[in-house]
């Protein structure tokens, strides 16, 4: 079995989930398994950042891209596959959205994967790739697609799960270590 | 689903990487994680061929599509489009799976391909892959390809090189899905 359960987070009413510990030179690649991540507020986008070792908060360096598809349930709302530029970062600091305005309603919630590629390298700067879907807060089916480099040759070891406003009401975070 | 070790492979100054064991009928999906794939010139592009004789010889028609996602670093260039120049139709040749990557020293691609039922002698060879990329220009490129491997022989090994040089530093670990 080469996807080694690591860690597993559960949020309530939490502010962010951080994953502090777990991510070393033991594995090349984690993925973050994010399931039914709900958020307290109405169309917030999940987002994530990441801390290089040594170093203090979450504020790394990132350049990345998102596009998306949607489509929604009145069958209005089609769009995509699309760009989608103010949902970018370019050498920014902030926390990198993972998809967009997640609905806040009791069955609404965003879920998917990040794959994060050997954080322990001193060498490289720190690919990553997602993928998720969300239940978009007017109803839309959202799929999301990101991806970038940290933009360090330090090492990552710590990574922050967030809303962009309010808590994250519930969900889990599972972080495999791929062997 | 679990996911089982074949075998590493692990590069230093090769023009390819080349897996001649370990695909078969085991498994009928095979996953390969590429980790800091780093080519010795700059802005190249990784690339792979498959063959139905373990590597005596490669070159089966391959048809692929790509599109891509890329943001440079300076914030001024953005897009989500078909990539006409790194698709292939019925190539011979090696066939691209990840877009122009530096060589910088900090500069790689990484990402995962799945290569569905090699062993099958009915069907052709699909397969998927998303890389990523830290460009020569500064860009972060996201590379969607798939394709298939228009045989209906088995196939049983797999090279993966860069388009112009060597794979200078790189990791290729091959799973089979189980």
């Amino acid at each position: 079995m080469a996807l080694t359960l690591i860690s597993t987070h559960t949020a309530s009413a939490s502010a962010t989930l951080d994953i502090t510990s777990g991510i070393d030179s033991t594995y090349d690649v984690y993925e973050f398994h994010y399931v039914n991540m709900h958020p307290a507020s109405n169309q917030v986008d999940f987002t994530f950042q990441v801390n290089a070792s040594g170093g203090s908060g979450f504020n790394e360096t990132m350049t990345t891209t998102f596009f998306y598809n949607q489509h929604g349930e009145a069958g209005g709302g089609v769009s995509g596959p699309a760009y989608y530029a103010s949902m970018d970062q370019a050498e920014g600091t902030g926390y990198q959205a993972l998809n967009y305005e997640t609905g806040y309603d009791a069955d609404q919630s965003i879920s998917g994967i990040l794959t994060l590629y050997d954080p322990s390298s001193t060498t490289y700067l720190k690919h990553f790739i997602g993928r998720s879907h969300n239940a978009q807060g007017d109803d839309m089916a959202v799929n999301g697609f990101v991806a970038g480099y940290i933009n360090t040759t330090s090492a990552i070891d710590e990574i922050s799960f967030a809303f962009d406003s309010g808590n994250i009401d519930a969900g889990v975070i599972k972080m495999f270590g791929v062997s | 689903m679990g996911l089982t070790l074949i075998s590493t492979h692990t590069a230093s100054s090769d023009a390819t990487l080349d897996i001649t064991s370990g695909i078969d009928s085991t498994y009928n999906e095979y996953q390969f994680y590429f980790v800091n794939m780093h080519p010795s010139a700059d802005s190249k592009k990784l690339r792979m061929i498959a063959s139905s004789d373990g590597g005596s010889s490669y070159g089966i028609a391959t048809t692929t599509n790509v599109f891509q996602a890329y943001h440079n670093e300076a914030d001024d260039a953005t897009s989500l489009s078909y990539n006409s120049s790194t698709d292939s139709d019925a190539s011979t040749s090696e066939i691209t799976i990840g877009d122009s990557t530096g060589y910088d020293n900090d500069q790689a691609c990484s990402g995962l391909m799945t290569l569905y039922a090699p062993s099958s002698t009915t069907y052709v060879k699909h397969f998927t892959a998303q890389i990523h990329q830290s460009s020569g220009s500064d860009y972060a490129n996201n590379t969607y390809v798939a394709g298939y491997v228009n045989t209906t022989s088995a196939v049983d090994a797999l090279q993966f090189s860069f388009d112009v040089g060597n794979i200078d530093l790189g990791t290729i670990y091959m799973y089979g899905v189980s």
